[in-house]
């Protein structure tokens, strides 16, 4: 193990060249470039066994990594907001072919107006396509993710590809200290792919990508329902086996302060950070203060943060995208959703903040607490830190 | 060239019972391309008619290694696929010599698929890229194409009583790929067995990125009767409507010169697409479009002198 001090970029880069997958295919775009740049000098410099396809836009990085996964091999890309965008179309079909993709996505807003700033938008777009999302809080955490996503998604209960995510330039471009574990620590952690067929065994031809009718597609749809359920358990046995081996444990979301806490923050990504910091200054004003910090946005482990937020006075939920459906951030309408119909289900109200990269501090998230302890007179949905 | 006795002992990349029409011509297109490989082959489709016939579920004809992802990205997923092949290789778990081969049709190679394609190409993939180019996107009911001819009627430029269908040019895809550099590139009909097959197998001779354009009567589009497929298949290069040629490592060769090239109407008139042309008042129309096949003709006779 090495105390390095990294990007989150350059974090991600690094727990790639350490996977050493059999194919990457990515295309540039700020603020993920850097990954694909420092990954294809790893490739220059003959630090991995990759084939590179340096192709010509995100929609053919998705499709020559579905490609490339029906072989059977280890298979990555990076993208980030128009990008992941253009790949809209191809996710659904990596997850519905169940290809165990990995994905490093670096959270940018969507256009118009062009804005190459973080917020999450482009990422919950994405969030009905079959993908494990998973949301790092910093260097660190995106390259402990990345690695914990290999095995999460190449589980045989799982075969889902999977996006772990860092918030575009706050933890992309941001140097932080954090612990790099050895090359060969990584290669024995991630192991050989061990795939249940491959396009390329010419002696048992497989048809892949068969067409549907009525009759078979909701069956076929039901298996991806499944494995999406039986992840849970994947992600939180890998969670514990990556915290065993290495030191770091792992779930579906952190709980900051939360044991006694009365009013709660639910957030996701750097924000939690910041939000540390100002729960311990409300403590020291005797304001029981906490946070939720979801990690695992897919599948969205409804039961287990319903659980935690029981009997609390007053929850935020915090979104740094907006649906646009008049109800709230997704955020927010997930957790108001696994809430309802549970008993002691506290009053919550939603934060919609940080669009195109505003700035998120410490005392806007205390104002936050603030209203809180007057949850009753706060409208549901809220727009915090933008001019009117 | 294998003979046809030796072609019959291949493996036939598809088994009876696909669901494509009476009269189609893409069956053949597929067989003879594959048929062509002494190698065993991998295949990809993009979204179409070639994809839908012959892999609605439970159900597939396809006897080798079949991999359909969607309309636009056929070369990107082959991409991927010999990517993964040549690194798998370099480990050791695959071993055999395989023939990567891409199938699109004219919508999803000429227009929705270029970039996906033009990447692909550029980036140097060892695979052969088959166009079956029925002129027009069939698999949605004949919707016109960066590849429907000037004057054809489809439903999306259909024959009005101001417009006599497609009033556009087609595309030269074929030479859009010849300016991408690639060692080989051919047009070929499928009314012209040995010439396919002799083509296939020169790009199979050669590593790196291949592109054919095999023109393919469509019954259902071009409105014929089924039995006429190779007929007309056979006219389009006849007439120099759809000249049949190849280019290695830049350098021309036609590979089919009629001793009398027939006229351009004896095409037109096989198919129901161009009825209206024939109406007295847009003989012009049929002037202009034997002028442009005779000064394409002459180009390409020109690039081959040289």
């Amino acid at each position: 193990m090495a105390v390095v001090a990294k990007t989150g970029n350059e974090a991600m880069a690094e727990a790639m060249r350490q996977i050493n997958p059999d194919v990457v295919a990515a295309y540039p775009i700020t603020p993920a470039t850097e990954i694909v740049m420092i990954f294809a000098q790893f490739v220059a410099d003959g630090l991995v066994d990759t084939n590179y396809i340096p192709v010509e836009s995100e929609h053919s990085a998705m499709s020559a990594c579905v490609g490339a996964a029906t072989t059977g091999a280890r298979v990555m890309t990076g993208t980030s907001s128009q990008g992941l965008a253009l790949m809209y179309e191809i996710l659904p079909i990596a997850s519905g072919l169940r290809l165990p993709i990995i994905m490093c996505d670096v959270n940018r807003a969507i256009s118009a107006p062009i804005n190459i700033h973080c917020d999450h938008s482009d990422t919950m777009a994405a969030r009905d396509f079959g993908w494990i999302q998973i949301f790092s809080e910093n260097a660190q955490e995106a390259y402990d993710n990345l690695l914990q996503a290999v095995r999460i998604a190449e589980d045989p209960r799982v075969l889902l590809p999977t996006m772990v995510t860092t918030d575009g330039f706050i933890i992309s471009h941001g140097m932080e200290r954090m612990e790099m574990l050895e090359d060969a620590q990584v290669k024995e952690y991630v192991g050989e792919k061990k795939p249940a067929y491959s396009i390329l065994d010419l002696e048992n031809p497989k048809t892949i990508g068969a067409l549907d009718f009525t009759d078979y597609y909701f069956e076929h749809k039901m298996p991806l329902v499944q494995a999406m359920k039986d992840s849970k358990q994947v992600i939180l046995e890998v969670g514990r086996d990556f915290g065993n081996k290495f030191g770091r444990e792992y779930g579906f979301f952190e709980k900051y302060k939360m044991d006694d806490a009365e009013l709660v923050m639910v957030a996701l990504g750097s924000t939690c950070g910041t939000a540390k910091v100002a729960i311990d200054e409300l403590r020291e004003q005797g304001i029981k203060a906490g946070l939720l910090k979801i990690r695992v946005f897919r599948p969205f482990a409804a039961e287990e943060i319903a659980k935690e937020l029981a009997g609390k006075k007053a929850v935020a939920v915090m979104d740094r995208s907006d649906s646009y459906n008049t109800q709230g951030g997704p955020v927010f309408t997930e957790v108001r959703s696994a809430l309802y119909g549970t008993s002691n289900a506290p009053k919550m109200i939603n934060y919609i903040y940080g669009l195109g990269g505003r700035d998120i501090n410490v005392p806007q998230l205390k104002s936050v607490f603030t209203d809180l302890s007057k949850i009753d007179k706060m409208p549901e949905i809220n727009y915090l830190g933008v001019r009117e | 060239m294998a003979t046809l006795k030796e072609l019959s002992t291949r493996k036939d990349p598809l088994c009876g019972g696909h669901r494509a029409c009476s009269g189609c011509g893409f069956p053949q297109i597929v067989r003879m391309i594959c048929m062509a490989s002494k190698d065993p082959v991998v295949v990809v489709s993009a979204t179409g008619c070639l994809e839908v016939v012959t892999t609605i579920f439970p159900y597939s004809a396809w006897t080798v290694p079949f991999v359909h992802n969607a309309f636009e990205n056929a070369a990107a997923t082959m991409s991927g696929i010999e990517a993964a092949y040549r690194a798998l290789s370099k480990k050791g778990k695959v071993s055999k010599k395989i023939n990567f081969i891409t199938f699109g049709g004219d919508g999803g190679t000429y227009d929705i698929g270029l970039q996906s394609l033009s990447g692909a190409m550029e980036r140097g993939h060892d695979m052969l890229y088959v166009c079956y180019n029925n002129q027009a996107y069939m698999n949605t009911g004949v919707q016109r194409s960066g590849a429907t001819p000037i004057g054809a009627n489809t439903t999306t430029e259909p024959v009005g009583k101001i417009k006599q269908g497609k009033m556009e040019k087609r595309k030269d895809l074929t030479e859009i790929m010849v300016a991408h550099n690639l060692p080989y590139v051919a047009q070929a009909t499928v009314g012209y067995w040995s010439d396919l097959t002799r083509k296939a197998e020169k790009a199979f001779a050669v590593t790196g990125p291949k592109f054919i354009n095999v023109l393919q009567p469509c019954r259902l589009g071009w409105i014929y009767k089924p039995e006429d497929t190779m007929v007309i298949a056979r006219l389009a290069a006849e007439t120099c409507f759809w000249p049949l040629y190849e280019v290695e490592n830049g350098k021309y060769k036609g590979t089919f010169k009629p001793k009398d090239k027939k006229p351009v109407v004896d095409f037109l008139k096989s198919q129901d697409r161009f009825r209206h042309l024939f109406k007295p008042q847009n003989a012009a129309m049929l002037e202009d479009i034997q002028k442009e096949i005779d000064v394409n003709w002459e180009k390409l006779l020109s690039k081959e002198g040289k």
